[in-house]
């Protein structure tokens, strides 16, 4: 017998991406816009630094980031859909159908992951061609990290989606929650200069330990060195998704 | 007979707020049958607690034999279900979501005699944002008629669209009776229960107050029939006064108003009319109808 959990999920998640692909602004927002801080901030930033600095310094953070964006926006549009989806009543309505609630969910995680690999593969592509012999990262490795990094971040993503009240909020609530995550990250300002109390904040959230394992993964210090980080993202994992399977709400 | 449906004291509350206070009734095979009342009644979440989508806070309940929690499952197969302001994603096809709902059930009727059968075979590549309101009502009973279930529950399925799209509606919801599927709709219009239920239960402040097929509420309730005619005689009114079963003859120049009750109050007047031999130019008679059934009960018409 077939897992109850696969009934229509091939079929959902087919369906859901046509439906993604459909909405222009979601379509640019997951695919486009990392891809332009990406290139944009790495000419920025090489056009500035002195010649004679190692090169390999300057799309460094840059692609980084732009990876934490693809998991950022992933991260919002999951939180969007699910508002929209909720208060539009078509939770309701494919809940009422034999679809498991995993299996509803299911696809549009799957979903959110098919386009931050296809994302991902894109930003690689940009990297290999405007910043030829510098992104000598282990490209497997790197997007196996950035998924790990997603799935954490959208688990919390779906505790934000379980509270925000309404589709206009998602938006606002999401951005205001993931942002200052960002900021938080280590990406911008070391995460051990903080304040005691902001540095323990900031470690018991998934942006900070999946900045500092993409960091390790893109200086060659490689999975062992960060197997804090990894466990650390997949503890958030598994309590954001049990937190937010005690508050979702379908309607 | 065995019941479809059977529920007996339900009760649910959303915390201090009593939705459904006391409800019990039967459904039985291959009638159409309607839960009427006001918004906030206790309509919805009735049905809901029903067909397994809420869980109630007492009382029992039976779809088909099975127990609408414990058997979500199963049950699942076997009835189709239309949700009241649940929508579909804005940018499905029709096509797909038809397809994807087939996919969920092991047998199924085939998409193209089902998009033909309401109407729908020529908007097969819409987006659903596209569609009228009566399109999407319509996409929504094919999505819950798709495997052929033994009961469909409809919750207010006519709210919001114009009388063309609504009559439309009522033919279709008739003819799924027809291939002897037993109906649970809801309701808040009284001429669409009138016009579509076998029998129906009126429901206010989550209590069932009458439950009856529409003739027999209106007869209990609402036994006063009106005659209205014109005549240029002008002593109709005192000549109509007290006979048989007329109870008041009121005639201000050449209309007559004739009141009285019963199933026979129609049928003397003609007669009284022939035996005295008055001539009438236009003659109407006036019947409650639930609407005016409910009033009576209620204390109050019905809101939208």
């Amino acid at each position: 017998m077939r897992p109850q959990f696969l009934r229509g999920f091939w079929k959902l998640t087919w369906l859901e991406t046509k439906i993604f692909v459909r909405e222009p602004m979601g379509f640019v927002g997951a695919l486009v816009m990392p891809l332009l801080v990406f290139i944009v901030f790495g000419r920025a930033f090489g056009a500035s630094k002195p010649v004679t600095a190692p090169k390999v310094d300057i799309p460094f953070n840059v692609a980084i980031l732009a990876a934490v964006l693809i998991a950022i926006s992933a991260v919002q549009s999951l939180v969007a859909i699910i508002s929209i989806y909720r208060e539009g009543g078509i939770l309701k309505r494919l809940r009422s159908t034999p679809l498991s609630p995993v299996t509803i969910m299911g696809a549009q995680v799957a979903v959110k992951l098919v386009f931050t690999v296809i994302s991902l593969t894109l930003l690689m592509l940009a990297g290999r061609r405007l910043f030829p012999g510098v992104l000598q990262v282990n490209v497997f490795s790197f997007t196996v990290a950035v998924l790990l990094g997603t799935f954490s971040i959208l688990s919390l993503g779906f505790v934000i989606a379980s509270l925000v009240p309404t589709a206009r909020f998602a938006q606002v609530i999401s951005a205001a929650v993931l942002y200052p995550m960002l900021a938080l990250s280590g990406l911008f300002f070391p995460v051990d200069r903080f304040p005691r109390a902001l540095r323990a904040f900031a470690y018991l959230l998934p942006t900070t330990h999946a900045v500092a394992l993409l960091q390790g993964v893109w200086d060659g210090s490689g999975w062992g060195a960060h197997w804090v980080n990894v466990a650390a993202l997949l503890v958030l994992f598994a309590v954001y998704t049990a937190l937010s399977t005690k508050v979702f709400r379908w309607e | 007979m065995i019941p479809v449906i059977a529920v007996s004291n339900l009760g649910k509350r959303y915390g201090r707020t009593v939705a459904v206070d006391d409800v019990s009734l039967e459904v039985f095979e291959g009638e159409i049958f309607g839960l009427i009342g006001p918004n906030g009644a206790g309509k919805t979440t009735t049905m809901e607690c029903v067909e397994g989508n809420r869980v109630p806070d007492k009382g029992t309940i039976s779809v088909l034999g099975l127990d609408p929690r414990r058997d979500a499952n199963a049950l699942r197969q076997r009835i189709g279900v239309q949700h009241q302001e649940a929508q579909l994603q804005k940018r499905i096809k029709v096509w797909e979501a038809v397809d994807l709902w087939r996919s969920l059930y092991p047998r199924v009727v085939d998409s193209d005699t089902l998009l033909e059968r309401l109407g729908l075979e020529a908007k097969r590549d819409a987006w659903f944002m596209t569609l009228s309101g009566g399109q999407k009502q319509r996409l929504f009973i094919a999505l819950a008629l798709i495997h052929e279930p033994e009961v469909v529950f409809l919750d207010e399925l006519t709210t919001g669209l114009d009388p063309q799209a609504r009559r439309a509606i009522w033919s279709l919801v008739t003819g799924i009776r027809g291939r002897g599927t037993t109906v649970f709709l809801t309701t808040h219009l009284m001429e669409e229960a009138e016009k579509l239920c076998d029998r129906v239960a009126i429901i206010e402040h989550g209590r069932i107050i009458e439950l009856g097929t529409p003739e027999e509420l209106v007869q209990k309730h609402c036994p006063e029939r009106t005659v209205v005619f014109t005549s240029d005689d002008t002593s109709v009114a005192e000549r109509l006064q007290g006979l048989g079963t007329v109870e008041r003859a009121e005639g201000s120049g050449a209309t007559y108003t004739i009141r009285g009750a019963g199933d026979d109050f129609v049928t003397d007047v003609i007669n009284i009319i022939a035996r005295e031999g008055i001539r009438v130019r236009g003659f109407r008679t006036e019947i409650p109808t639930l609407e005016d059934v409910f009033l009576k009960l209620t204390g109050h018409g019905i809101r939208d």
